[in-house]
This record gives structure tokens, C-alpha cells and sequence, in this order.
């Protein structure tokens, strides 16, 4: 079935099966690896892409079902002359990530969280954010980097890591 | 933190390399490859844990829409199938029997993800289902059934050779032993005794196994896989398909963790294999539910005795480690020998009998997991040294202290002696606990420390090109899994040749262009690499005195070098334009290289010793039995740190799956199946398990043989943190557990089971004891 979406701001259409997931069209279909694929059971967030706004577990969401709807991927995320978004830039600053493979979900959620409260809590960060998983960090980092992001968008002045050279 | 600063670029944390492309979506992965013809493969599994196959028969899987061919063990003709770097035990796919249940039995290829997945069941094999062995106590009985019944030779490995796997279960067995053991016990004043349980562990790294092959038509096997270890794949594939090794190529982009789990080979054969078959690009992309069944940790009971004199002093260790090993050796062999090694901990000890055996059962192989054998024996090690400073009266730290080796004493007769200030570590973990000040009721705290042979066998080579206009390549085999290798070879070509780091390159793992390195695991990228780089450099300097000489017709003596050139008279000339001077070429570089074994600064084994120093402060709730993390403190005694904040991030990436282990994961068995093998039923920690406070501390005492006296971190932090638990569960409430995970139902029960009798039973804490309102993670 072909179907139409928005995908990082552009109208888009593809042509899917009807078991097609999101996940595999944006990869396969779309070539938007960033997209990454683990447990595929809603337990890892790895694959979290944004659905009018809201974060979905793209590995068990039928492709279909996006038909109309207004989609971002990692990919979408940078503004129209490559600058990082806030959020990438703290991640890069924070040393948020290892090997990287969560970070697309993870910077999504974030995302998700600071759009709907760009003055979330700790601990609303950390409730938030508890259904992405990430193996190497142990998630101090990205705490740090989605506070970061926070006050960035808050308007406050960026602070750097400790050590971190200027 | 940052350093002394004595450094340009080094000693600095510095954003990584891999910064924007892994921010951005843009990093490329093995499961992200596609390549022009690719064809798909998907794997048919065993249901049972030990059978005969009598007969498979894929004759209608063949003729399914979109299939291309069926690969079985019946149809592997002149390939040899067998491989594995310590035993080539291990068939590429099953070949007349199973071993466990998921063992990968048939492989359909197609033209897609799908059409493979549908033929999977059109698969018709027939099994004579034989007993199984499925743990250590059945696999060693006497007349037990043997898992493989069949010798093995040993595999490119050094030391591994003898594998009597057709008369028995024993994989491998290491014995340490020195002085006198039996009359130490015999005159001690105190012993503590016991029997201890780390589990079987699934890794998770988050992108499972994957491999894309080409085996062309011109005889060239060109292999992209999410392999820690290509050189090692490399040399396994070149003996599988009888080719020299021009003929193999492995190349291995971004890969999404590995913790040990993606050492050495793993589905490549298999992948490479299938290309054979159908002459086309294959990609098998495992799901995380197959990689449950292709690797996990040796799950270890440990039988463990420590003897003290009158005056507090070791005098003697004793332990019987049984390892289980699962179906295929894997690199258990070389767990069970850091096992045995490591056992022995920081302590000075002049009386030590050590046994170590790998067994074969049929369960999923076992193989490496961070910190190679160290977090299975750190657990019953530690918890014994505060069961015994309990028993004999004295703080665990100060027991602790007192029988430290100090820098520069060997723990080992013939090893390199301890190149760390392990005393130091404790007691800056210890302030750092302290500072809490007095202890809540239910909270306990502990500290543990850890020693690992670290570094694997030093065989490490490296090149560096010089380019004409200023930029620098520095061409690694190391394997980028997250830990920050790139980003810190490059800071260390930038500091040697005097250039920003903006102009450094680094060309990765690709087997056809990159140097020889044995493997990316033990902790040794930052030592070995590193400094294989740092020589690199220096010989590339070399060559452009040598040029600067015919340039300038005076002799080295007569001129300064300086970073990132020389100096003569008032002339200066960087190392760029002395380049291109010399060919009155623009575009040319030139070759630094190093070739690193063990000879030298790394004659003496292990290349450093890596120290793991771990504090945790719990908080126990009593009705539930859950644990949660108040404060965690790790310390890592690397020498330098080439990139501190990336040092920090291993260090707590390391503890996290530490205190993962120690109260939540647990591979689980009932019977011949793995019960919980999916990510809905394995708990690993996540974002709110995050402790309270954190402290993460860096000791840089340059001491080790790396780049400006660097050593390796990241799997120290793991070992200690099944103990740290276990101890401060007994100081917060009087209750010894010798299993782990610590999981609340395990707490709870030990709880109701045991009549509280140590230093936490039933204090009343006298502090206010409000929970502190800020957290603060430093």
C-alpha cells in the first residue's frame, strides 16, 4: 500500500507491506539508519522516533498506522543549516554516549520531555527517561546533558564540563 | 577533573571523535550495511539441548518464494568447519548433533528478511534426542554424558592445546599453586570458609550480532562485522575457507557495544559460509533473542578458603572455581586461566592452591564478559576478606590495608609486580563514604578492591602517515565499541606530531589496511595501541630529522627538535614542510609505524595490572528486600588519563554493570531452556537506578607502560561491586548472602531465614536521619 506522511518536515511517500513496522520503513524504505533496532519489545527505547511530537517504540509500531501523521527521526533533528539542536550538542559536551547505539532514542525522548517542560526535574528527568536503556554510560552523562540542553532552552548561560578544555 | 596539564592535547577532555556522526544518526554500524546484490540470512535453531540429527530435510524451504538456498551442516563440502581461537570445537553449524538448545541447526537464505523467516518452518529435521548435561555437578559425575565425545585441536591461541573432550566435560583446568598451603591452614588462627555463586549473564550489548559477507567469485572473502577482534576473525575465516590471509578481509565500523561479548568469532563462519553457498552478499542480522543464545558469562561456584595468623595477616588461599562453560569452549579457557590468576587478589599471600575448571554442559557457550573472569571470583573474594576481618575483630578496611600489596611487590611469583598504589585507592574510595557521615539505619557501606592481569598478549601494530600539508592519519586496528579508542589515539598522534587534533584522522579496523592488533579487549587499547601509536610518531619524526639533515646540510646534533618540528639558528621547520621540501612534492607523506611484542617494557607479564576500586553506600528497604544504590564511588588508578571525562564514563559504565549483576541480572535455566532470554524478562539497571551520589575519582600516578605512563580502565569497576553489595547488605543488617544477584525476593528471603547477629542488627542510629533532600553526583 503506498501511504503519505510528514518526515522531518517534508511530505513523504512509501510504498509498504502491511506488516511493514516503522522502524523497518524508516530504515529500509526511507534510509534513515539512525533508527536503531535491539530488543524489539518496547523495553529499550534504541528505536524512539517522534510521532506528532510524542515518542513511540518505532520496532513495534506498524508502518501504516503513521499514514498523515507528523514524524522526526535523529536525522531531522539538526536545523536546516546542520546545526546540532541543543539536545546533540549537550550530548556531545557531556560526553552522553559510548557507543552511540542508544543515543538516536535517547536524544529523542529527551526531546520529547523538554518540548512538553523545558524545566523538568531530576527526578522528572529520570522518570522520564527510564524506558531507554543504555549499557555503557550509566546514564550520569545524559542526566547532565539533558540538564544542560534544559537551561539552554530556558535561556540560561551553558556550562561546560568540568575539565572540559573551552 | 583535569591533569597536571603539562600536555597540549592529552590529559584533556577533549570532545570525542565520534561526537557529531553518533549525535546526528550518522554513524554507520555493521547492521546499517546494505551492499549491492545482498542477499538474507536467517537461522534454524535447536529445541533440544543435546540430540542426533538423523536427517535434515530442506527440500520444500527451497522451493519457498524468495528463497535462494538452504545451508545445513550435510552441505558444507570442502570447508573446514571447526573453529575457535583456543579449541576448534565449534561448527559453524550443527554437524550430526546439537549441543544446546538454540544452537543454530540450518540457515535459509533469500531475498529478503522475510521470505528467509517463512522457510524456517518448512525445515524438516529429525533428532534422537540424547540426556543432557545442563550444570557442572552432572557434567563431572562419573560416567556423565559427554557433551562433545570428541578431541579437539587447539586453536590459533598460544598454550591451548590438549582438549580430551571424547574421554570427558573438562573444557580446560588451570592450577596455581605456591608454598605450602596444607601447613599454613593447619597453623592458622582463623579461617573463613564458604561456597559462592556469581550467575550466568547476558552482556546486552545493544546492537546484536551481525556480519554482511562476500565470498567473490575471484576467491576474496571480504567480511563487515560487528567483531571486537578482526584480526582474530580474520585468521578463524582464513582457516575455515583454507585462504591466505590477502584473502580475507574484515573491516568493522562503529560497533554498538561489545563488553566482551563480540570477542572473537562469532557468526562470521556461518555468514561467510552462506555467501559461499549462493555466490552472492549475505547479511545475518541476529535479533537480540538469538543473542541470547549465542553467547553469555561463565556462571562460576566458587569454594573458597583464607587463613589468617594471630596478628591479622593472610597467610593462606585455597579455592575450587568450576566454571560453566556451556556447550563450546569459546574463550572460557582463557577465563578460567585469568579465573584462577585473579583470585588472588591485591593481597600478599605466601601460601595459594588455586584449581580452576571450565566444564562443558549444554547450555548457551560461554565466553568472555567485561573483566574476563575477575567479577566472577572478586565476589567471593571480597565478601571473604570482611567475613574474616569480622571473625577476627578488625574494620574490613583496616584488614584490608594491612595486607595490601604496595606498588613495586609482586602478588605473583614470576608476574609483574603491582604497578598501582591499591592502599591510596581504598582509602580516597573510604573518604569519600565517609563523608556521608554516620550511618543511616538499613544503610550499609563497603569498599572492595580488585587486581586483574590486564592487557591480553601484547602483539600490537600501528602505523601513522604524515601528510605534506600538516594533517596526520593515524591507521589503528583497534576496534571503536564505545569506549573511546579513536578519540584517544587521535589525541596522542596530535600531542607527539605538534598538530591540533582537528588535522588528525584515524582509519579504523579494516583488516586490508590498518596493522596487525591482536584483539580490542582486556582493557588494552590506551596501553598497547596507545602506545604503539606514540612510537609510531616518534619514528615518523625520526625520518624527517633525517630528511631535515640532507635539507639543511648540518648533522641532527646541530639542530633543536621541538613539538611539531625543529629549530635551527633562526630558522624553524615543521615536520609538514621538511616533508614536503624533501620530495619538492605537494601530496606526500610519510610512514611512521611500530610494531609492539612482548619484549622490552612489555616483556614482563600481565602489561599492567588493573586495579579495580569500587565504594557503594546502600540503602536496604526490610519489607521488600530491594536494594537501591545511595553512593557510589569509583576510583580508577589509571596512570594517566588520556581523556579524563571518557576514563570516568568506563569507570561508571563498568560499575553500573557491576551492581546490574549484583542485584538484578541473572541468566535462568529450567531445565534445557533459558527461561528469561528476552529484554522484557532480563533486568538490566536503568536511568532510576541511578545512585544518589556519585563520585567518580581519578588517580593518576603515571605508573604504568602506556603513552606518559598510562594504564587500561573500564573492567575494574565491574569486579568489585557483587561484593561491595554483599557487604554492605551484612553491615546494614547483619545477614550474609553468598549468591548473586541480590535480588529483593533473595534479600527478603535471607532475611526472614537468618537471626540477625552482625554490627548491623538492630542499631538505632542515633543521627537525625532525614533523608538528604539534594542529590549530588559529582
Amino acid at each position: 500500500m503506498k501511504i503519505a506522511f510528514e518526515l522531518n518536515g517534508k511530505v513523504t511517500g512509501v510504498d509498504i507491506e502491511p506488516r511493514e513496522t516503522l522502524a523497518e520503513v524508516l530504515r529500509s524504505r526511507c534510509g534513515l539508519t539512525g533508527v536503531k533496532i535491539s530488543c524489539e519489545a518496547q523495553v529499550c527505547g534504541s528505536c524512539t522516533v517522534l510521532v506528532e511530537g510524542l515518542p513511540v517504540s518505532a520496532c513495534t509500531y506498524l508502518a501504516y498506522e503513521i499514514r498523515d501523521k507528523r514524524v522526526i527521526t535523529i536525522e531531522g533533528l539538526a536545523d536546516a543549516k546542520g546545526r546540532l539542536h541543543p539536545l546533540q550538542q549537550a550530548f556531545i559536551d557531556q560526553f552522553a554516549f559510548q557507543c552511540g547505539f542508544c543515543t538516536p532514542g535517547m536524544i529523542l525522548a529527551a526531546k520529547s520531555l523538554l518540548d512538553e517542560n523545558a524545566s523538568a526535574s531530576e527526578e522528572e528527568i529520570i522518570a522520564y527517561m527510564s524506558g531507554n536503556l543504555c549499557r555503557c554510560t550509566g546514564y550520569l552523562a545524559i542526566l547532565r546533558a539533558i540538564q544542560q540542553a534544559s537551561a539552554e532552552l530556558r535561556g540560561e548561560p551553558k556550562t561546560s564540563r568540568d575539565g572540559a578544555k573551552p | 577533573m583535569s591533569g597536571p596539564n603539562e600536555f597540549a592535547v592529552v590529559n584533556h577532555s577533549v570532545p570525542r571523535a565520534d561526537g557529531v556522526a553518533k549525535v546526528t544518526g550518522s554513524a554507520v554500524y555493521t547492521s546499517d550495511i546494505t551492499v549491492e546484490r545482498m542477499a538474507w540470512a536467517k537461522l534454524l535453531r535447536s529445541p533440544f539441548a543435546h540430540a542426533k540429527i538423523l536427517s535434515i530435510d530442506a527440500s520444500e524451504a527451497r522451493r519457498q518464494p524468495g528463497v535462494i538456498d538452504v545451508l545445513t551442516g550435510d552441505d558444507l563440502g570442502s570447508i573446514h568447519p571447526y573453529y575457535g581461537h583456543a579449541v576448534k570445537d565449534h561448527p559453524l553449524l550443527a554437524i550430526g548433533k546439537v549441543r544446546y538448545v538454540g544452537e543454530p541447526v540450518a540457515a535459509v537464505i533469500a531475498e529478503n528478511e522475510w521470505s528467509a523467516q517463512e522457510a524456517l518452518e518448512k525445515i524438516k529435521v529429525e533428532y534422537e534426542e540424547l540426556p543432557a548435561v545442563l550444570d557442572v555437578d552432572s557434567a563431572l559425575a562419573p560416567n556423565a554424558t559427554l557433551v562433545h565425545g570428541m578431541d579437539y585441536i587447539g586453536g590459533a591461541f598460544r598454550g591451548f592445546d590438549d582438549f580430551p573432550g571424547g574421554k570427558e566435560n573438562i573444557c580446560q583446568s588451570v592450577h596455581v599453586e605456591w608454598g605450602d598451603v596444607d601447613a599454613a591452614f593447619a597453623a592458622a588462627a582463623h579461617v573463613a570458609e564458604g561456597e559462592f555463586y556469581f550467575p550466568m549473564i547476558y552482556a546486552y550489548a545493544m546492537e546484536p550480532y551481525v556480519a554482511v559477507a562476500d565470498y567473490d567469485a575471484k576467491g576474496q572473502l571480504t567480511v563487515h562485522s560487528s567483531a571486537q577482534h578482526p584480526f582474530m576473525v580474520r585468521h578463524d575465516l582464513a582457516e575455515v575457507f583454507d585462504l591466505p590471509l590477502n584473502s580475507v578481509r574484515v573491516i568493522v565500523p562503529f560497533v554498538g557495544g561489545g563488553y566482551g561479548s563480540k570477542s572473537y568469532t562469532k557468526i562470521e563462519p556461518l555468514t561467510a559460509a552462506c555467501s559461499w553457498k549462493v555466490s552472492r552478499p549475505v547479511k545475518l542480522q541476529l535479533s537480540v533473542e538469538e543473542a541470547f543464545l549465542t553467547t553469555r558469562s561463565d556462571d562460576a561456584r566458587v569454594r573458597i578458603r583464607t587463613a589468617v595468623d594471630s596478628e591479622g595477616k593472610l597467610t593462606a588461599k585455597q579455592a575450587l572455581i568450576h566454571l560453566n562453560t556451556g556447550a563450546y569452549a569459546e574463550n572460557s579457557p582463557m577465563v578460567c586461566r585469568k579465573a584462577a590468576n585473579r583470585i588472588v587478589g591485591p593481597y600478599r599471600f605466601p601460601n595459594v592452591r588455586i584449581d580452576c575448571v571450565a566444564i562443558y554442559t549444554n547450555t548457551v557457550p560461554a565466553s568472555s564478559y567485561r573483566g574476563l573472569g575477575a567479577a566472577q571470583i572478586t565476589f567471593p573474594v571480597e565478601s571473604q576478606m570482611d567475613e574474616l576481618a569480622h571473625k577476627i575483630g578488625c574494620d574490613p578496611q583496616e584488614f584490608r590495608l594491612r595486607n595490601l600489596a604496595r606498588s613495586g611487590e609482586s602478588i605473583h611469583p614470576g608476574l609483574r609486580p603491582i604497578d598501582a598504589d591499591v592502599p591510596g585507592d581504598i582509602r580516597l574510595a573510604d573518604e569519600v563514604l565517609r563523608s556521608n557521615g554516620a550511618l543511616e539505619p538499613k544503610h550499609g557501606r563497603s569498599v572492595c578492591c580488585s587486581a586483574s592481569d590486564a592487557g591480553a598478549h601484547p602483539v600490537t601494530l600501528a602505523m601513522v602517515q604524515v601528510h605534506g600539508d600538516g594533517s596526520v592519519s593515524v591507521l589503528s586496528g583497534s576496534t571503536e565499541i564505545g569506549q573511546g579508542s579513536h578519540t584517544v589515539l587521535m589525541q596522542i598522534a596530535a600531542e607527539e606530531m605538534g598538530v591540533p587534533l582537528e588535522k588528525v584522522r584515524l582509519v579504523g579496523s579494516d583488516t586490508a589496511v590498518t596493522l596487525f592488533e591482536r584483539s580490542t579487549g582486556a582493557s588494552r587499547t590506551t596501553t598497547l595501541m596507545g602506545r604503539a601509536v606514540l612510537e609510531a610518531c616518534h619514528e615518523a619524526i625520526a625520518q624527517c630529522k633525517k630528511m631535515a639533515e640532507e635539507l639543511l646540510g648540518v648533522p641532527a646534533s646541530e639542530f633543536v627538535g621541538e613539538r611539531g618540528g625543529i629549530r635551527h639558528g633562526n630558522d624553524r621547520l615543521t615536520w609538514p614542510e621538511i616533508i614536503e621540501r624533501y620530495f619538492q612534492m605537494e601530496g606526500c607523506s610519510i610512514i611512521g609505524r611500530s610494531y609492539l611484542r612482548r619484549a622490552g617494557p612489555l616483556k614482563s607479564v600481565p602489561i599492567f595490572w588493573e586495579i579495580g576500586v569500587v565504594g557503594v553506600e546502600i540503602a536496604l528497604d526490610e519489607e521488600t528486600g530491594k536494594i537501591s544504590l545511595d553512593t557510589l564511588v569509583t576510583v580508577g588508578d589509571v596512570g594517566l588519563a588520556i581523556n579524563p571525562a571518557m576514563t570516568e564514563s568506563q569507570d561508571l559504565g563498568a560499575a553500573t554493570m557491576g551492581f546490574g549483576v549484583g542485584l538484578f541480572e541473572e541468566l535462568i535455566y529450567d531445565g534445557q531452556q533459558l527461561m528469561n532470554g528476552t529484554m522484557l524478562e532480563y533486568r538490566v539497571p536503568r536511568f532510576s537506578d541511578l545512585a544518589r551520589r556519585i563520585e567518580l575519582k581519578l588517580v593518576q600516578n603515571r605508573d604504568g607502560v602506556g603513552p606518559y605512563g598510562a594504564k587500561g580502565g573500564g573492567e575494574g569497576s565491574l569486579n568489585p561491586l557483587g561484593a561491595c553489595l554483599a557487604n554492605a547488605l551484612y553491615q546494614a543488617t547483619g545477614v550474609r548472602v553468598r549468591r548473586l544477584p541480590l535480588t529483593p525476593e533473595r534479600v527478603w528471603k535471607a532475611l526472614q531465614e537468618k537471626t540477625p547477629q552482625g554490627p548491623g542488627a538492630g542499631t538505632k542510629s542515633s543521627a537525625n536521619t532525614n533523608t538528604p533532600a539534594a542529590r549530588t553526583r559529582a
